[in-house]
């Protein structure tokens, strides 16, 4: 890859990791005043601050690569759907509080490795970012995986709705471990994660979790992918509109 | 030697530099009137004691501010940066540019034994000197037991958690260490 080539490859990733974040972001701060409990609510609400802090910091460094004056709202406000790059499971939408916990531990045990690994990557901005990133993710996993125990060895009703989750998202996984030809270059030139790599130790903590959670593991008899490439669910673009209302109906707004 | 080192707890090398950079800055009034620039959600302590301002360079006209974060989200962040602007523009200093810095990440143990006394006294446990997961013993601020829950790993803000009380039912916000 020749320079310019690098530069636009990185951008891509920034902007990748920008969109898991914000995205995820977006569907816990949904639950803003509709949690079960008010300590739930802010719970949920400070782990949002930290993913749509998360994308602010990738989307402003996209930014300041592009080199062309986009800033960090361009990426988070004026795009469509099919441009946006993140994984479809943090665009699944929130279900139940089961739901929303079962993903968020998925996620929050994939998180904290990842951006471990990121912390070695050779591009210092994303190393910085995953060095405040990481911290955060280990609070989140104390707490999301603290809850998998509490809803699978609850009620009845609390294992079945954990169940179901887990059974619903399960196929979405997958996705999260599989490396395009953009982040095989990148993983060469030391600057992206190898999330391939990821995987085994993130099955094994998954299934000791779920074992001691009384949920079992489901089988790997489906998969759905294709986020990276902007083939998304149909729920993102509900979602966008609802984001990026007030940017496309008000362009330029600022507070 | 290596029994006694394990046993007291050292400041972290980036905080040493942190503060070696103070003292050795060339503009340290600059730095004095910072000190009057206060964490906006815990007023008791300056953002110099919280371990947010890092650096205070002036470069040609301009006064260049460096932060670095405390939590990513943190929207108090932005009213750091606007409340560092505004006593520097207020004391005749008209350029101010503040930057954030990411890396090393902002932990809790570059703030300093005072910064946590006072944390303590405005009512909030502070974060110890430990970081992670050697998370010190919580105590109440209000009347020092130790017997004490936790009701939420999250309270009023990102950087606090959400405790009460055994012994005398005061619930109180906990700085979480990291």
């Amino acid at each position: 890859m020749n320079s310019s080539n690098t530069r636009e490859a990185l951008m891509q990733y920034a902007v990748r990791l920008g969109d898991d974040a914000l995205i995820l972001g977006h569907r816990l701060s949904e639950w803003c005043s509709n949690a079960p409990f008010l300590e739930e609510d802010l719970a949920l609400t400070n782990v949002a601050l930290d993913y749509i802090g998360r994308a602010r910091m990738f989307y402003g460094y996209a930014a300041e690569l592009s080199g062309d004056g986009r800033s960090e709202d361009s990426f988070a406000y004026l795009r469509d759907c099919r441009e946006f790059t993140n994984l479809l499971l943090h665009e699944l939408p929130r279900g139940d509080f089961a739901f929303t916990m079962a993903r968020q531990y998925l996620v929050d045990q994939y998180a904290l490795a990842f951006m471990e690994a990121l912390l070695q990557s050779a591009d210092a901005q994303l190393a910085g970012i995953a060095a405040k990133a990481v911290k955060e993710s280990r609070y989140h996993l104390r707490r999301s995986r603290d809850w998998m125990l509490r809803l699978g060895d609850g009620t009845e009703e609390s294992q079945r709705r954990l169940q179901a989750a887990v059974d619903e998202l399960w196929g979405y996984t997958h996705e999260l471990f599989e490396l395009d030809d953009l982040e095989r270059e990148l993983v060469a030139a030391g600057v992206a994660v190898d999330s391939e790599a990821l995987k085994p130790a993130w099955e094994a903590a998954v299934r000791a979790t779920l074992d001691e959670a009384n949920i079992s593991v489901p089988a790997d008899d489906w998969s759905v992918r294709g986020g990276r490439q902007g083939n998304h669910t149909e729920y993102l673009g509900h979602l966008l509109s609802e984001l990026q209302f007030m940017q496309r109906a008000y362009p330029g707004l600022e507070w | 030697m290596t029994q006694v080192a394990d046993r007291i707890p050292a400041l972290p090398a980036e905080e040493h530099e942190r503060r070696q950079r103070r003292a050795r800055s060339p503009v340290p009034a600059l730095w004095d009137l910072l000190d009057e620039v206060k964490d906006p959600e815990i007023p008791v302590i300056s953002l110099w004691e919280l371990g947010v301002l890092q650096d205070i360079e002036q470069r040609g006209d301009t006064v260049v501010v460096t932060i670095t974060p405390t939590y990513s989200g943190c929207p108090a962040m932005t009213v750091m940066a606007e409340d560092i602007v505004a006593a520097l523009q207020a004391a005749g200093y008209s350029q101010v540019l503040v930057e954030n810095r990411l890396s090393p990440a902002w932990s809790t143990t570059w703030m300093t034994p005072a910064a946590q006394d006072k944390l303590r006294a405005w009512g909030i446990a502070p974060p110890g000197c430990g970081s992670g997961a050697v998370a010190a013993a919580v105590s109440c601020p209000r009347c020092g037991s130790q017997d004490v829950r936790e009701l939420s790993e999250f309270g009023s803000t990102a950087c606090k958690a959400l405790y009460q009380c055994n012994s005398c039912a005061e619930p109180f916000d906990h700085f979480k260490p990291i």
